[in-house]
């Protein structure tokens, strides 16, 4: 496993959705136990980027190497066990007639990994949630733990990279506190890498080192977060979407 | 006189443990200003929203007095209703995807909220209709009067819903999560014109959000809602020197841009919500 020290690598990496490419040339290099971010606007292809890492857009030319490991074109089983995805809106990334425990043992019978009952009250217990959840339906939970849920289904197989697509932006702002320092807290302990979407970028400041500014399909700039203390950046659109997101009592028009 | 007094609002709704006050006991007074509502999902912000428009339906309950520029809306028919909703109060809502009707296109309902409420010849009617889209800044008015829904982006989506609020000349704006469902750099522009319209037609604003920040650049006065009740009141500069724990407690859940906190603080919601 020490051999390489990348987790994420794509070099030259072209996707597109029916024969419409969205993402061109992307490159960029993850480093183990790094926490790597992608922003810009909608359609500006970062969760495109995600999707193709783990499979789920097939039409991607050019080289995407995950742990050592080729890129599949295909949802991977192997892969699936090294790199998990949480999802955006835990409303829907949830089955509604599932309970919980159903939610977090199927992946477990989906690899053929024993011990299920352990491994679930123990991944549980992990992303702060009472073992009197373990038999409720998504309905029966507020947002933010829901979305405990949908990174605890993530972290079950224990996965050495996680890919977060915009996990705190369906969630109120007390909620998404509680959120980012569970990741940070899981990514401590765990020694995980995260390859997270945003659009947030105070949220990176917070939870990456390092981030990929994009812009329609590509990648404009690579920075590091600390950038996003004094806003030194060189692209002139990274400038404007750094200009467009200040926190409080910054830019106040009146 | 003030245009909007809001006194003892409730509204309440049955859970199997009775009825619960989404809204409890909510009064405030709303002159030519900007006036921000914030707080979580289930403070009960956007339920007074819409309370104030009478739009709140069975089994839904809602109590106080609502008056609107000396008149008291609670008494009024729902046909009486009609003329004040979209005339003199508007209400633009969170995602322009489902509330601008899919099979009409633009400048047709552009054209019917105004055709709603005043009487005018048609060639005045379609005058006003492009007036109103050059006023919302769309570049290439007679072009986009003949779009559908589907074929706008988002931003251009809310500043159609924002003509359509807007072309009756209202005297007050209600605006639930205008941007929410937009991207960072849209938000700008939007709120920027929502601005910019209401300063110059003389209106008032009732911004509705979670978004502190936000609410503390666009407004005048700020009210945090907890539990459906206002915890604190204040003017938006002050809002660094909030007092009430709450309030407090919001404002440092928010990530920065220059983060250096290890951990962001949590906020014990057993205290406030009962929950």
């Amino acid at each position: 496993m020490g051999r390489n020290m990348s987790a994420v690598r794509l070099k030259n990496v072209n996707i597109g959705y029916d024969g419409t490419r969205v993402v061109e040339g992307v490159t960029f290099n993850v480093s183990k136990g790094e926490s790597f971010a992608l922003v810009g606007e909608s359609g500006s292809g970062k969760s495109t980027v995600l999707k193709a890492i783990c499979g789920l857009a097939p039409e991607w030319s050019g080289s995407i190497e995950l742990l050592g490991q080729p890129g599949s074109h295909t949802p991977n089983l192997s892969l699936a066990r090294r790199c998990q995805m949480v999802f955006q809106d835990p409303y829907g990334s949830l089955h509604p007639r599932k309970t919980v425990d159903a939610v977090l043992s199927e992946p477990l019978a989906i690899h053929g990994l024993g011990d299920q009952d352990a491994r679930v009250e123990k991944v549980l217990s992990d992303v702060g949630l009472d073992r009197r959840f373990r038999f409720r339906y998504p309905h029966q939970m507020s947002g933010g733990q829901r979305q405990r849920v949908a990174i605890a289904r993530a972290l079950i197989l224990g996965p050495e990279v996680m890919l977060l697509d915009e996990p705190t932006s369906a969630l109120d702002v007390s909620v998404q506190a509680e959120i980012l320092n569970l990741l940070k807290r899981l990514r401590r302990d765990r020694g995980l890498t995260y390859l997270m979407v945003t659009h947030n970028l105070p949220v990176v400041s917070f939870l990456c080192e390092r981030m990929a500014v994009m812009n329609n399909g590509r990648i404009v700039e690579i920075a590091a977060a600390s950038t996003l203390h004094n806003g030194a950046f060189t692209d002139p659109y990274a400038k404007a979407l750094y200009a467009a997101s200040g926190s409080v009592g910054e830019t106040r028009d009146r | 006189m003030s245009l909007l007094k809001v006194q003892n609002l409730s509204v309440s709704f049955p859970t199997p443990g009775g009825r619960v006050n989404v809204v409890d006991d909510l009064s405030f007074e709303l002159g030519q200003e900007r006036l921000g509502i914030v707080g979580e999902s289930g403070s009960g912000k956007s339920m007074t929203g819409r309370a104030i428009l009478r739009l709140i339906r069975a089994p839904g309950r809602v109590s106080g007095n609502v008056a609107f520029d000396g008149t008291e809306l609670t008494g009024l028919s729902q046909r009486q209703m009609r003329a004040i909703r979209g005339a003199k109060i508007s209400m633009i809502m969170q995602d322009p995807r489902y509330s601008l009707n899919p099979v009409m296109n633009v400048g047709t309902q552009i054209e019917e909220a105004l055709s709603t409420h005043e009487r005018l010849p048609r060639r005045a009617m379609k005058h006003r209709v492009r007036e109103m889209l050059e006023a919302v800044r769309i570049n290439d008015p007679d072009r986009v009067a003949r779009m559908y829904a589907h074929e706008l982006s988002g931003g251009m989506g809310q500043r159609v819903m924002i003509a359509m609020m807007l072309i009756p000349r209202p005297r007050l704006l209600i605006a639930d999560e205008p941007t929410s469902a937009l991207d960072v750099s849209v938000q700008g522009d939007v709120l920027r014109l929502i601005d910019d319209l209401v300063r110059d037609n003389g209106m008032g604003l009732i911004l509705i959000s979670h978004d502190l920040a936000l609410v503390a650049r666009y407004c005048d006065r700020i009210l945090v809602m907890n539990a459906g009740r206002v915890v604190e009141s204040c003017a938006a500069d002050d809002l660094e020197h909030a007092k009430h724990p709450y309030t407090r407690g919001l404002l440092a859940a928010v990530p920065q841009m220059h983060e250096t906190r290890a951990e962001l603080p949590v906020m014990d919601r057993t205290k406030w919500a009962g929950t």
